[in-house]
């Protein structure tokens, strides 16, 4: 007897299609805290050139990514739906100076960029919440001022 | 057991992290980049009446997905995977026992970055506005680490090399110059 499933895609097919990156994520989430990104005191030595560890950490998983872009390209590699990889292109606006700069002010003071404010909460440092909460806010902030911003 | 507990060295966790960009677009042909995460959360939770904020957001909750497993996956590592020897420089940790602060063996700054800190002035500045920043200058400048540094320069992108190099000279900046004032408080 074939089974017929009367179910209309909604919450489970959701969920289901996204739990692969829930998994990815929990790879990535080990891997911040064993790479020690999530540290402030790595962020702070960063800044002041008084350790190497993070510009290792960054560099290698750039030329990491790097290598394996090529790979991709030059044998079309396909996801595993099928489809052809492409990452979209880049388009310079001057909201990359001005948000930049902005952000790094942001991640040298709270030693945190946004994945590893995700990761500093679930460390344990639950007051972080607060940070990202802030974090939504300011996204929210460029939201609303979007139009009056120089771009 | 041992060895995943102790301290891995930048060669080892650097690569990993690197392979997140393959694996994402293996996986489903995803751009690694985790601020549009803070994006999608206005626009599921309080999109207003803002263009911004007015798209199909379940389209791209994978990267929310993604970001529940980050805390996931750090909850995890943290308390059983790490001895939480984190050792950073001693010339920084001296500098820092001047305005107060000693213990490295959390992520944050326990003795500032806390509950109680939060109603105070370089607590407040550090936790809402430090927050605030960031979130407002990586929609502004479309990316942060992994958008930009890690997967734009992956893809040989030159405005990501700008973005990176405006927020690398920002945090410079304010860490050399503002944190320490910001301590002093």
């Amino acid at each position: 007897m074939e089974i017929v499933s009367d179910r209309k895609p909604g919450a489970g097919s959701f969920i289901y299609a996204n739990l692969k990156f829930l998994l990815a994520g929990i790879v990535f989430g080990i891997l911040l805290i064993k790479g020690e990104v999530i540290s402030w005191f790595r962020i702070q030595e960063m800044f002041r050139l008084q350790s190497f560890h993070m510009y290792g950490v960054i560099g290698s998983a750039i030329l990491t990514g790097m290598i394996s872009l090529q790979i991709i390209k030059k044998f079309r590699v396909k996801s595993i739906n099928k489809e052809i990889i492409a990452l979209k292109p880049k388009k310079f606006q001057k909201g990359y100076i001005y948000g930049g700069l902005l952000f790094g002010f942001g991640w040298a003071i709270t030693g945190a960029c946004p994945g590893p404010l995700f990761a500093q909460i679930g460390s344990g440092a639950t007051v972080v919440i607060i940070t990202l909460l802030s974090a939504v806010a300011g996204t929210w902030v460029y939201g609303y001022f979007r139009e009056r911003l120089p771009h | 057991m041992d060895i995943i507990r102790q301290h891995w060295p930048w060669w080892v966790s650097g690569p990993l992290i690197g392979l997140t960009v393959p694996a994402l677009l293996i996986l489903g042909n995803k751009a690694f980049g985790l601020s549009s995460s803070l994006r999608h959360i206005c626009a599921a939770c309080f999109p207003g009446d803002i263009e911004f904020f007015k798209y199909n957001w379940k389209k791209e909750a994978w990267n929310l997905f993604f970001a529940i497993g980050i805390l996931i996956g750090a909850f995890f590592a943290w308390n059983f995977l790490s001895d939480h020897n984190i050792v950073i420089n001693n010339k920084l940790m001296n500098e820092l026992s001047t305005y107060g602060i000693f213990d490295n063996k959390q992520v944050v700054p326990k003795e500032i970055i806390n509950w109680n800190g939060l109603f105070t002035l370089k607590g407040f500045i550090m936790i809402v506005i430090g927050g605030f920043l960031v979130g407002f200058g990586t929609r502004y400048g479309e990316g942060c680490t992994s958008g930009h540094a890690i997967t734009g320069l992956s893809n040989l992108q030159w405005p990501s090399l700008v973005a990176t190099c405006s927020f690398m000279a920002g945090g410079f900046f304010v860490a050399n110059i503002i944190v320490p004032l910001i301590l002093k408080l």
